[in-house]
């Protein structure tokens, strides 16, 4: 189908952006990769007044280290994310997802900023920003704030965001020494949205694990943080004891929604698998 | 703040302005505007592929990107790769291989195959298959598409 009529605009500043979301509120919608909104335009299941083009606001763009973390920017596309060294070596858990986010015509466009503030619940990198305890930077007229990943996913494509707010960037803590990653997901097709995912980011000295960090995708309306699966392996040696308790603790943190593509046990299951793998790989690639 | 706006691109390296409609996307343009009707549209929501078209280098989804997002752009069609000869030994191939039967995929496997080979080296048919993971085919299946641009990679990187 067609797009529905709307207004377009493409300013050049960020300030101008702001004072535009201001004015417009709901009304207005951020055009980033597009890759998200384009679709829904088409299907008419939205029909803002207004499209604020953000794509050459020079601000939003770009990936730097500085003092031990990682800036992303939100104009950050996929592409650059999947062939950037600094992710590769600073940021090995999302380097890992990248290849597994959509195809490569939809990564050339799509854009870091635009997964986070689309929230869906499927999608890897609100999982790998909550796992890596990273913080968004949020912007509108009314003032800068930042709010840690974990408390910026509310629900189901929703988020922190406020109607007059920006997502300007990500601060995302780089690899410490002794620290590693791991992700896993299962898709239908490669590219496509996970039925289950997992991340896991954590310290291992010897087999030792500590301060471990699981964030599970695609089983509820959010990335969620596993607290118990975490917990369960935080400081012990992994071993296969271990692994059990954290399949076993993961039913406590996860209550997966079923759906046509998989139940809500089939999901479990996925998860429970994919995180025993995932440590498995993290314990073994030492 | 507007509905209508004037933009300038090249396409196919030939310089192009028109006025366009906001919400018109980027095939719609090529197909209505320009003629240049090679670029397919299948599900207009960016899953099957059909639509991809390249900008500024890269491939991307002509179904989600508006004309005006264009303005200034190098845009690159099927019909300009054809022109340029660049793909001719890409074509041949997917002709002996029997990569196309109905034809509509065609325009957009051809355009990702294409930047696929910019890498300048083989693929495993594995990575192959990932990299036309967002390009469906609904008559031929993707076997013969795999070896004709395999075929090309040998043939131009050696085997
Ligand atoms: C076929 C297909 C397969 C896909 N597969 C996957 C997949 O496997 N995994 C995955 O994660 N994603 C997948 N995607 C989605 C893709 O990653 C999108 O690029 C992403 O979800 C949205 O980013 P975007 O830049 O395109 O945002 P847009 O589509 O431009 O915007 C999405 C939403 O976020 C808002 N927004 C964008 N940027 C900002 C900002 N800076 N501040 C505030 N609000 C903002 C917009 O207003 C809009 O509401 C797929 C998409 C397609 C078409
Ligand atoms: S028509 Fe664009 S992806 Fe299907
Ligand atoms: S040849 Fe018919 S869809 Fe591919």
């Amino acid at each position: 189908m067609k797009a529905p009529r709307f207004s377009y605009v493409r300013p050049e500043s960020l300030e101008r952006v702001l004072e535009l979301l201001a004015e417009h509120g709901d009304e207005a919608r951020i055009l980033a990769g597009g890759q998200s909104l384009m679709p829904t335009l088409n299907m008419r299941l939205s029909e803002p007044r207004l499209l604020i083009d953000i794509n050459r606001i020079d601000a939003l763009k770009g990936i730097s280290l500085e003092d031990g973390t990682v800036r992303v920017g939100a104009l950050a596309r996929h592409a650059e994310l999947l062939d950037s060294p600094l992710v590769a070596e600073h940021l090995p858990l999302i380097a890992a997802a990248m290849p597994h986010v959509a195809h490569v015509a939809v990564r050339n466009r799509g854009t870091f900023g635009g997964s986070i503030a689309l929230a869906d619940p499927a999608a890897e990198l609100p999982a790998c920003a909550v796992a890596l305890d990273a913080a968004f930077v949020l912007a509108s007229l009314r003032g800068r704030r930042t709010v840690p990943a974990r408390s910026f996913f509310h629900g189901l494509y929703e988020t922190e965001l406020a109607e007059d707010e920006l997502l300007v960037e990500a601060r995302i803590p780089a690899l410490a020494a002794g620290y590693r990653s791991s992700f896993l997901e299962f898709a239908r097709r490669h590219g496509d949205f996970a039925l289950a995912g997992i991340c896991c980011h954590a310290r291992i000295d010897g087999a030792v694990l500590s301060d471990v960090r699981l964030a599970c995708f695609g089983s509820e309306d959010r990335p969620r943080f596993a607290g118990a699966a975490s917990a369960a392996a935080e400081g012990r040696a992994w071993s296969g004891e271990v692994k059990e308790a954290v399949k076993a603790a993961l039913g406590g943190d996860l209550d997966p929604i079923g759906n046509f593509h998989a139940s809500a046990a089939t999901r479990l299951h996925l998860a429970r698998v994919l995180a025993g793998r995932a440590l498995d790989r993290m314990a073994a690639a030492g | 703040m507007q509905e209508f706006i004037d933009i300038a691109l090249t396409v196919n390296g030939e310089p192009v302005s028109r006025r366009v409609e906001a919400r018109q996307h980027l095939v719609d343009f090529l197909r209505n505007e320009l003629g240049l009707t090679g670029s397919h549209l299948g599900c207009e929501h960016g899953v099957c592929g059909a639509c991809t078209v390249r900008v500024d280098g890269a491939v991307v989804r002509g179904c989600l990107m508006l004309a005006v997002q264009a303005d200034g752009a190098d845009v690159w069609t099927v019909e300009g790769l054809s022109d340029s000869g660049g793909i001719a030994d890409l074509q041949e191939a997917f002709i002996a291989r029997n990569a196309l039967q109905c034809g509509y995929c065609t325009p957009g496997m051809l355009l990702t195959a294409a930047e696929m080979l910019e890498a300048g080296r083989r693929m495993t048919r594995t990575e192959i298959r990932a990299f036309l993971s967002g390009n469906f085919c609904r008559c031929t299946g993707y076997h013969a598409i795999v070896d004709a641009i395999g075929t090309v990679m040998e043939r131009r990187f050696g085997g």
